[in-house]
């Protein structure tokens, strides 16, 4: 009962706490202006480029931007409280690891989802790419997959937030690596053979080529391998990420870098 | 003299201050490095006709806006943090010389992320940097550096009455990335969206600067950034007349 209150409790707080950007004039502009913004800007490098069609930028970049909420929160969970100096007291509570860094997610999935779909809905709407509307429910459930393996990277760079200090870069990073390699913009069969393999193990690669096979009138079962794979990456990052962040705290304590990383 | 001083002396310290941030030194270079990557495989896989280098300068031209727009927005509210804004305001020089090469120099650093670009597109993407006329181009960036640095100055003033400001400068990077026609012909865009794309220092900066790589002397451009440049400094200082008598009069300079 204590891990569940938690989880859920402990969680939700967490993330109204930590997660400066809930204020609205931060909100409004970093999270629903610009992500309409960058689809508008594909789209027109696309046109220009000659390469994909309208939908194929708005549907991947409304999934990539979900790595913005996503990563950058889940990053700030270990950043946030060192800021407001209360990590040392988080890691010195008795509740267990488990339920206190993982309930820090659901809300984190939750509003990655919802910037998604309104990048997704707002950003179609301005350019004018239609999707039958018997699609979307299978598509709000790839976002929601999508968002979950997204946060799954942001337990990652929460982790090493434990021994780095510019966790904004990391995130950063993160952000770019997805936006060249998880095909959002870039053909996946236009990238070099090389870099084809990381593709395959990243966070929403599958998820949005299996948003635009849904857009394109593809039934879900076609794309349920799609999905199994977008939902197996989130499970193998986050699990990577909670040994990690559970590794790093045994470092920081040994070498007492707790508060100055 | 005593201006040209302040501005010189104003630039170099701030620029020093700058390159002391890992944030602006490691991010201010990697963070358009993602998206010139992404154009440049965009533009190497598409059918259009265009060199590579057409995306790699603008491309290139993308850091110096993305290293001005943030920080810009933020500049007020950071020399609030330092404890520094009531000196700077009570300072014998008038406060527009104390900002001005302050987002001057958050531009010029925005210099690290155009060469970083332009080195990534020719050893990773083989993009050769063909100068069609070099005294053009050597006078077009820093004219574009000086412009985009201008206004920056203005959103630094305009917006300081907001207290998350980085984040409305933040919302300007795409935009502007867009319609100054960066990697966009602005005839791929709606027509009404030109009129904004003039006004914008960016717009005649890259164009000055594409034009000296790509076609010849562009220094109507040249004089377009630089003039653009003037007006936003002119606004900026009639905007700080009346940001600093507002905050003295309500006695909120200080609240962050």
């Amino acid at each position: 009962m204590t891990s569940a209150r938690v989880f859920f409790v402990g969680g939700l707080i967490s993330f109204r706490a930590l997660f400066s950007w809930l204020n609205p004039w931060v909100y409004i502009p970093s999270l629903l202006v610009a992500p309409v913004f960058q689809i508008l800007l594909f789209v027109y490098i696309g046109r220009s480029a000659q390469l994909e069609s309208d939908s194929f930028y708005v549907i991947g970049n409304g999934l990539q931007y979900a790595a913005i909420p996503c990563v950058f929160a889940m990053a700030n969970t270990i950043a946030g409280e060192r800021n407001q100096q209360t990590l040392g007291y988080v890691l010195i509570t008795p509740a267990r690891r488990l339920p206190l860094f993982l309930g820090r997610a659901v809300p984190v999935v939750t509003n990655g989802f919802f910037v998604a779909v309104f990048s997704l809905v707002v950003g179609g709407a301005i350019v004018g790419v239609h999707i039958d509307g018997s699609a979307y429910p299978p598509i709000a459930f790839v976002i929601a997959v999508s968002a979950f393996a997204c946060t799954g990277l942001g337990l990652i760079a929460a982790g090493l937030g434990l021994i780095a200090r510019e966790t904004a870069v990391l995130s950063n990073i993160f952000f770019g690596a997805l936006l060249i390699l998880s095909g959002a913009n870039v053909p996946l069969d236009s990238l070099p053979g090389w870099l084809r393999p990381v593709s395959d193990v990243i966070p929403l690669t599958h998820g949005i080529a299996a948003a635009r096979k849904l857009a394109a009138g593809e039934s879900f079962t076609a794309v349920l391998g799609l999905v199994a794979a977008e939902a197996l990456i989130g499970v193998v990052y986050a699990g990577l990420g909670y040994t990690l962040i559970r590794g790093t705290e045994t470092i920081s304590r040994r070498r007492a870098t707790l508060e100055r990383a | 003299m005593r201006v040209v001083r302040v501005l010189a002396y104003g630039w170099l310290f701030q620029m020093k201050m700058l390159m002391r941030s890992s944030f602006n030194s490691w991010l201010g270079v990697l963070y358009p490095l993602f998206f010139a990557t992404v154009a440049f495989f965009m533009f190497r896989a598409g059918s259009d006709s265009k060199p590579l280098l057409y995306a790699s300068l603008g491309a290139a031209v993308m850091g110096i806006w993305s290293n001005t727009a943030t920080p810009a927005g933020n500049a007020m509210a950071q020399q609030r943090w330092h404890g520094t804004l009531e000196l700077e305001v009570a300072a014998p020089v008038h406060f527009a010389l104390v900002l001005l090469p302050l987002t001057i120099a958050m531009a010029t650093i925005g210099i690290y992320s155009m060469i970083a670009t332009l080195l990534w597109g020719w050893l990773a993407f083989g993009i050769d940097l063909h100068i069609t006329d070099p005294l053009a181009f050597v006078l077009a960036v820093p004219a574009t550096v000086v412009s985009i640095g201008a206004l920056g100055f203005v959103l630094a003033v305009a917006f300081v009455r907001f207290r998350q400001a980085w984040a409305l400068g933040n919302m300007l990077e795409y935009p502007v990335w867009l319609i100054a026609g960066f990697l966009v012909p602005l005839s791929l865009l709606p027509a009404w969206v030109r009129p904004i794309s003039w006004i914008l220092a960016p717009t005649w900066g890259i164009r000055a600067i594409r034009g000296a790589a790509l076609a010849g002397p562009s220094y109507g451009a040249i004089g377009m950034a630089l003039a653009l440049g003037a007006a936003y400094v002119a606004i900026g200082v009639l905007l700080v007349h009346r940001a600093l008598d507002a905050a003295r009069d309500r006695g909120t300079l200080s609240l962050t």
